[in-house]
């Protein structure tokens, strides 16, 4: 069954009399539990199409649904609930709140988005850095902590509300080859542990194969669907 | 909402110079005002003290018109014995008077027999009139003061100090007194000086004192007769309720041609200083003007810079599911917190800046009246000049809160 379903969406950014299309006709579908990655060159529209299914952004034509829900049309308060309801998201420079320690910020989403009381809280926030492998870094702020270990604390904290779908934009793009390995391969154990769906886009053709689908994108367009060597068996 | 104040005192705390410039400034703006507030309160209560416990007291009733006319002293609107009666029992039926005194004030002529000069004259009846001017006995300079019991009996008189010492009249010297009353006709009397009384400012301040009884002589007046009637009252903030009580008593007291007959008027209708009493409260209005915006100034452009700062932090935490009431509510705490940084350190220095300033006395002198001052501010200005920095605080975080609400979080987190 498909979480995320794309129907010839389209977005188009207009400045001034310039109109640029950075989405054609965009046709997407992704299973649930999947690990699917978004690859394309620099410009061909990867931030755009996950802004767009990450209601950060609303396309100018065609529908998403997600879950079962249309959210291309979703007012601003509305797109946020969902956002914190359903889905996590990685940065590519970590976007951590740098005057909250490692565990503040896993605990964030719980406490300013889902309102989610004290002792079930703290257990959910030590579970997910364990998980991470940050638990022993919990009280350190942001910027004691090596950017590998920023992306960890970025996963924890995406994953710590056990949303449907998480997000990642170019997670590995600041961190070394060995590192992202790594990134790349914890979220995909996070992905088997809490059954989430990853959706992640990256234009390093090292660890692409880590991905089970790998949809092209070139000039805002999907050029090819494939499965990668990570598919599962 | 403790975890919106944490991550906001967080945040100030990011910025700790930053942070620490504006609640200086905001202290400064507020400690300014509780110390302006304080000593002008101090020194403007203590006039009125000056001016009502001297001599004015804090009302006086009249017959209607004589205030108008009050420079020529005129005999022929002194109030008459029925109208005089009528008001005492208006004075003794409304619950806030504490004392009234009667007075006849005329003008007349004081001669040492060998040079003579004009003088204002007060005829009062002393024990009345110590309860409405409890100060005076402090203006009397009188060797015998404490062996007589009393500052003024029959056939004595107690002379302003400026004249005394131009007449080069003492204490125990005899003077005669000389008067026309309301017919016209002169008539001298003798008395001798019981004390020398110092000048205070405002009207009444330079007059002479006689006896009420020798007054009704040397004016030849048969029955009873006032010039005025000074009134104090128990509690001097309730002096605007007490007013119309003894306003609505004496409502009924008519001329002949069935107009009221009676007027009423309280210190500041009376004395010059009620103009500079209300030049001090502008001038504390001015300050907290100018406090509200430094707090208004200060608070929104260090909001400004904050929301500027942060653009993409504020993307982060939107597009991870932050409503934008939420962010709104993160920043208002923020400005909120340093406003209230500001007041508590303002409250801080300003009361211990008055306190300085009870500990080592502050004196100088002011129209010819020597002023100590103590000031004091009440927990009630204190949280008004309080409530008034936190809305402030609010009001100028509004702007850049409200902006960093409606931020889409996908261009806020492009920002570079």
């Amino acid at each position: 069954m498909s979480l995320i379903e794309l129907q010839r969406v389209t977005k188009t950014y207009t400045t001034g009399e310039v109109s640029q299309q950075a989405l054609k006709d965009i046709n997407l579908s992704v299973e649930k539990e999947a690990f699917v990655s978004i690859v394309g060159p620099s410009g061909s529209g990867k931030t755009t199409l996950l802004n767009i299914i990450g209601c950060l952004d609303r396309p100018s034509a065609g529908e998403v649904v997600i879950d079962g829900q249309k959210v291309n049309n979703l007012g601003r308060k509305e797109a946020a609930r969902f956002r914190g309801e359903n889905m996590g998201f990685i940065f590519q420079s970590f976007n951590l709140i740098p005057v909250l320690t490692v565990f503040e910020n896993v605990e964030y989403p719980l406490l300013m988005v889902k309102n989610e009381p004290g002792p079930g809280r703290k257990q959910k926030v030590t579970q997910t850095l364990e998980a991470v492998g940050m638990l022993e870094h919990a009280h350190k702020l942001p910027d004691r902590i090596s950017g590998g270990q920023k992306q960890r604390v970025a996963i924890a904290r995406a994953l710590v509300t056990r949303p449907k779908l998480v997000l990642a934009d170019e997670p590995t793009a600041s961190l070394d080859h060995e590192t992202a390995f790594k990134v790349i391969r914890l979220m995909r154990g996070m992905r088997d542990t809490y059954g989430t769906t990853f959706l992640f886009s990256t234009h390093d053709p090292r660890i692409v194969g880590e991905a089970e689908t790998i949809h092209t994108l070139e000039d805002g367009r999907i050029v090819s669907s494939a499965a990668a060597k990570g598919a599962r068996q | 909402m403790m975890n919106i104040l944490k991550i906001a005192v967080r945040n100030l705390r990011r910025y700790v110079r930053r942070t620490l410039l504006t609640a200086l400034l905001i202290m400064l703006g507020v400690a300014l005002v509780i110390l302006f507030s304080g000593l002008s309160g101090s020194f403007k209560s203590m006039m009125i003290g000056i001016i009502t416990d001297s001599n004015l007291g804090h009302m006086q009733v009249h017959r209607k018109g004589y205030v108008a006319s009050i420079d020529t002293l005129p005999l022929h609107l002194n109030m008459k014995a029925g109208e005089y009666a009528a008001l005492k029992d208006a004075l003794d039926a409304v619950p806030g008077v504490e004392a009234y005194a009667p007075r006849l004030k005329l003008g007349a002529m004081l001669s040492n027999f060998l040079e003579t000069t004009s003088i204002r004259v007060t005829a009062v009846v002393p024990e009345a009139e110590l309860k409405v001017s409890p100060a005076l006995s402090g203006r009397l300079k009188s060797r015998a003061w404490n062996e007589r019991g009393h500052f003024l009996g029959p056939g004595e008189i107690v002379i302003p100090l400026k004249i005394a010492t131009a007449l080069d009249v003492k204490e125990g010297d005899s003077v005669v007194l000389v008067a026309t009353n309301s017919e016209g006709s002169v008539n001298g009397l003798t008395f001798t000086v019981a004390g020398l009384v110092e000048d205070v400012l405002g009207p009444q301040g330079k007059d002479g004192f006689i006896h009420f009884e020798d007054a009704k002589g040397l004016l030849r007046i048969a029955g009873e007769e006032v010039s005025e009637v000074a009134v104090r009252v128990k509690d001097f903030s309730a002096l605007d309720k007490v007013r119309s009580g003894i306003q609505k008593k004496i409502a009924a007291v008519k001329d002949k041609k069935g107009n009221p007959g009676l007027e009423i008027h309280s210190w500041a209708d009376l004395s010059p200083f009620a103009n500079i009493a209300r030049l001090i409260d502008l001038l504390t209005v001015t300050m907290l003007i100018i406090m509200v915006g430094i707090v208004l100034i200060s608070i929104l452009n260090v909001m400004l810079m904050s929301v500027y700062e942060r653009v993409r932090e504020i993307g982060t935490i939107a597009a991870i599911g932050t409503t934008p009431g939420k962010i709104l509510s993160l920043f208002l705490a923020e400005g909120v917190c340093l406003g209230l940084l500001g007041t508590l350190g303002g409250c801080a220095t300003g009361l211990s800046g008055i306190l300085l300033l009870n500990l080592y006395k502050v004196s100088f002198a002011f129209a010819q009246t020597k002023v100590t001052l103590n000031p004091g501010v009440s927990v009630r200005e204190v949280l008004t000049v309080s409530a008034i920095v936190l809305c402030m605080s609010v009001l100028a975080t509004l702007q850049p809160a409200w902006r960093a609400s409606r931020m889409e979080p996908v261009e806020a987190l492009r920002h570079v």
